[in-house]
């Protein structure tokens, strides 16, 4: 465990910009840990006669229509928006990843299923199928979770397939069968820990996607709903008031969102480095 | 006379590859292998060996014939489940890739215990005595063990192949290879490290190589294969002397000697093999490229005969005189 | 642009250094590397992994990697000065007047090509044949290295062949446009028996018709000794030893040539006989390698070992030691 952690630090300080990009991450985490705690005005009260303010140091962000502090409620959004990507590539990871390894493992009926479901999910533009399941099942931030995971579900189920059906006459295959490995435990115990580096950019990309979902939905209309504050929500809400001049209201949450995606992104590279083990010397 | 440790009768592994065409990739193999014997497996690509190989070593199952490992039918149990079987500990196998036979993601230490974990039962101080003790045999140091095979020279990775087969006391070992990809000065190590094992741990070896200096040196008795049949075995050094069948032949006139020009002395084999699909079973297999070939090898396939106590030919006209003159191969029109 | 085949020797290696920059420092891949070909002679360059005789063979054919500078030493190949040479020149030089097969045939030929295409392509890239004349011409170089139907044979991808006719098939290519030098390296490793003896024969053959020199890479003495006039020893980057074969084999006189050959599982008749090398090769990357890089593992060292320059002694029948005590 600390050769593991000797190793994440060793990467950390190869290179600057997974430095910069953990550091980044890091602080999202925190703003999501201890938003509520810390922010400067609660992000539901509202204050009519604040409303409209350009940002100022009373309100870094300015206020909204509603006279709510837009630093507060993007902060507190941090919380949302990376708990629901989290969970949701979390669970599209966990799935998808499963029954990739299964289906190029085992091959026959597993694969035959698999490659069914993971066909009929690519067959919709992903933003659309996400859209349905929300409508489908009901405006709840749980629902956006799921929607969100199965969209992105394909991708780990055809990156664990590919790399399941590579490896799966590999040498140390064969040798683990020798050595009383039964096929589900050489699946879990030998090939899973030899794809985790390349899934774990794909983690990293999902990420982003996950949060340009969840923020997407919000912005139709779908998912999380007012007042709740959430980045794509905020953005929406923002969005008409660009045209009279309120800059601050759409640019701030849509600033942070960037910002967040490009992080997830940087991360990938890094990652996968400390993942794996030929990285080190 | 005791048991042999293993004994193979009628062994064969058909693969169905659609329609009526089948490939039979072990056509009939027979042979046993004692206690503390060294059998050398020769033959070259498309023989088989790595097919009987597994066969052996159970990770797949026969079409059909008999697999007896200290007196008890192995080859029925299908290769599935064969893990959870008493004897899977007593079989193991040394790896030709050892790279590619250690889990890139796993430390030597890791790589020598599983099977002593999935085997043996073996955890805690236990386990790590036990590799430690097994790293040792094969001259490994320990301090090694933490490392990932990326870490590790191509030396120290075939040690850790070893170590990870006698970790859990085999009786049975195969070697599929075990230096080929190694420098000739690693190799003499690797080399003497399996004699040395062989006769501190009582192991029996099935060895197979391409390189036939190595399996002069280290065999007791060899093999040799084309087609999915063996075709010649015996004692090593009376094969290696006096080959009787002509494919022993033509293969050990193609062995480079220092110091002669073996060129005028190369037995040539002319075209490529037969078919391995379908193959007419009245036919030799070396039928055509054979310079003895006549109408009897295409009426009878020969078959594996005792012409000596212990040596044995599948031809209907073995070699006699090692002198003889080699002609190219008069062929009867095949119908 | 071409070269005197007639020059005597046609190839000529001297005091040849070669570093390669690397992340994790300054790699001293060829230390004073040395040896002469002439027309229609063989020489083998034997040695264990990491001793350095590939990159001496892409050192002479100018393909060594972009991280790689010749810091010492000269190139003469038919009078030509190849470290000096522009690139243009090498192109012209390459697959005309010297070639290169490889290990692993199927790797090196182009997978989406038909095998006669490829051969073609080189002949047009020289201009010996006009585009109408080159399938043709593709044809008889394929006969010429005995695959069977060559005419059909044509039209095969590498896919299709075995892993010896991709051998055969990357000799026609290197031998289409009847180069002065045949560099060979490892081209036999993989390859079954019988199919090593009937391509190293084809080779040998095929040099002889056409007075071409060829240079094996190998790290097998066996092979070495059945297939070439001359054999130099590789150790760390270094040459230790070169020496007509029978005399090699006979009475070696480097230590390391003696301890390679007592490795050698084809010369002794024991197990117990065979010994090994001790110590192992030195890291190419420290700047204070001593002036013999064996010496650290030579059972016949002396102090004035580490000293530069390690001297090479020529004897009667042209063989050279590079050795302070030599046997």
């Amino acid at each position: 465990m600390t050769e593991a952690l000797r190793h994440a630090r060793y990467v950390l300080s190869e290179n600057l910009v997974t430095t910069f990009a953990f550091s980044l991450f890091t602080f999202f985490v925190l703003c999501a840990i201890l938003g509520p705690a810390i922010v400067p005005y609660d992000p539901l009260a509202s204050d009519t006669a604040q409303a409209l303010n350009p940002p100022s140091l009373a309100h870094f962000f300015g206020t909204d229509q509603l006279g709510r502090d837009i630093f507060s409620r993007v902060v507190v959004a941090t919380r949302l928006d990376l708990g629901i990507a989290v969970t949701s590539v979390a669970l599209a990871f966990g799935v998808g990843t499963i029954g990739g390894l299964v289906a190029g493992y085992f091959g026959g009926w597993a694969d035959r299923i698999i490659g069914r479901i993971v066909d009929t999910i690519m067959a919709f533009p992903l933003f659309v199928l996400a859209m349905g399941i929300v409508a489908a099942l009901g405006n709840t931030v749980a629902n956006i979770v799921y929607a969100t995971a199965i969209i992105n579900l394909p991708i780990y189920a055809r990156l664990a397939r590919t790399e399941a059906n590579v490896r799966r006459e590999a040498g140390f295959v064969e040798a683990a069968r020798l050595c009383g490995n039964s096929e589900w435990r050489i699946v879990l115990t030998q090939l899973l820990p030899n794809i985790m580096p390349l899934m774990m950019v794909q983690v990293s990309l999902t990420l982003g996607y996950a949060i340009l979902n969840a923020a997407g939905l919000s912005f139709i209309g779908l998912g999380v709903r007012p007042p709740t504050a959430e980045w794509g929500i905020m953005v929406a809400e923002g969005a008409s008031n660009i045209v009279s001049g309120e800059w601050w209201i759409a640019l701030f949450p849509g600033l942070v969102l960037m910002a967040a995606v490009f992080c997830f992104n940087l991360m990938g590279d890094g990652l996968r480095d400390m993942v794996d083990p030929r990285k080190r010397t | 006379m005791s048991e042999p440790l293993l004994q193979v009768d009628g062994l064969k592994k058909l693969y169905p590859l659609g329609g009526e065409a089948v490939l039979h990739a072990v056509a009939g193999v027979d042979f046993a292998i004692d206690r503390a014997e060294t059998i050398g497996l020769v033959g070259e690509s498309g023989c088989g060996k790595s097919t009987l190989v597994r066969l052996v070593t159970r990770l797949i199952d026969p079409s059909a014939g008999s697999i007896r490992f200290d007196g008890v039918e192995i080859g029925d149990r299908p290769a599935r489940r064969f893990g959870k079987a008493p004897e899977r500990a007593q079989i193991q196998m040394v790896f030709q890739d050892a790279t590619d036979s250690l889990n890139p993601r796993y430390t030597a230490f890791h790589a020598i215990a599983d099977p002593l974990r999935r085997l043996k039962a073996m955890s805690g101080s236990a386990l790590r005595a036990r590799v430690e003790e097994v790293a040792r045999l094969t001259g490994l140091p320990p301090e090694l063990l933490p490392r990932f095979p990326h870490q590790l020279s191509g030396g120290q990775k075939a040690r850790v192949g070893i170590a990870r087969a006698i970790a859990v006391e085999p009786r049975l070992l195969v070697l599929d290879e075990p230096t080929s990809a190694l420098d000739v000065s690693v190799q003499v190590v690797i080399l003497q490290l399996l004699q040395d094992l062989k006769e501190r741990l009582g192991l029996s070896y099935l060895f197979v190589s391409h390189d036939l200096n190595v399996v002069r040196l280290l065999c007791d008795r060899i093999l040799v294969m084309y087609l999915g049949r063996i075709v010649e075995s015996g004692p090593a050094e009376e094969v290696f002397n006096a080959p009787r069948h002509p494919y022993t032949r033509a293969l050990l006139s193609a062995v480079p000697t220092p110091g002669t020009t073996s060129r005028d002395r190369r037995i040539p084999l002319p075209g490529e093999p037969r078919s391995p699909i379908n193959p007419d079973p009245k036919i030799c297999s070396l039928y055509g490229r054979c310079y003895r070939s006549a109408e009897r090898c295409t009426e009878v396939m020969p078959a594996l005969d005792e012409i000596a106590p212990g040596r044995r030919v599948a031809c209907h006209f073995p070699v006699l005189d090692l002198d003889e003159a080699v002609a190219e191969p008069v062929l009867v029109s095949q119908a | 642009m071409s070269i005197d085949r007639q020059s005597v020797p046609l190839l000529a290696i001297e005091d040849l250094s070669v570093e390669f920059r690397t992340r994790s420092g300054l790699v001293r891949a060829l230390d004073r590397v040395g040896f002469t070909l002439k027309r229609g002679e063989t020489l083998a360059l034997v040695g264990e992994s990491g001793s350095g005789k590939s990159v001496t063979a892409m050192a002479i054919m100018g393909i060594l990697d972009d991280a790689a500078h010749a810091t010492n030493g000269r190139i003469t190949f038919g009078g030509l000065d190849m470290l000096a040479a522009s690139p243009r020149v090498l192109d012209e030089i390459r697959g005309r007047e010297v070639a290169m097969i490889f290990q692993n045939p199927r790797a090196a030929l182009n997978p989406i090509r038909p095998i006669g295409k490829q051969i073609a392509d080189i002949l047009l890239r020289h201009g010996n044949v006009t585009a109408a004349q080159a399938p043709d011409r593709a044809i008889e170089m394929l006969s010429s290295v005995r695959i069977p139907d060559p005419k059909r044979r044509a039209n095969s991808y590498p896919f299709e062949l075995s892993g010896g006719m991709c051998q055969r098939v990357m000799i026609a290519m290197a031998l289409a446009c009847e180069p002065a030098l045949l560099i060979a390296d490892e081209p036999t490793t993989g390859l079954d028996i019988t199919t090593q003896a009937t391509i190293m024969d084809l080779i040998a053959e095929l040099a002889a018709v056409h007075s071409m020199a060829t240079l094996l890479i190998t790290h097998d003495l066996g092979l070495a000794s059945e297939y070439c006039d001359r054999i130099a020893v590789m150790h760390a980057g270094q040459i230790v030893e070169t020496a007509p074969t029978a005399s090699l084999f006979a009475s070696p006189r480097h230590p390391y040539t003696a301890k390679l050959i007592a490795a050698t599982p084809g010369e002794v008749p024991h197990l117990a006989d065979l010994a090994s090398i001790p110590g192992g090769l030195p890291d190419l990357r420290r700047a204070d390698l001593p002036a013999c890089r064996y010496s650290a593992r030579c059972e016949r060292m002396e102090d004035d070992c580490m000293l530069p320059p390690v001297p090479r002694l020529v004897l009667a029948d042209g063989a050279e030691v590079v050795c302070r005590h030599p046997r």
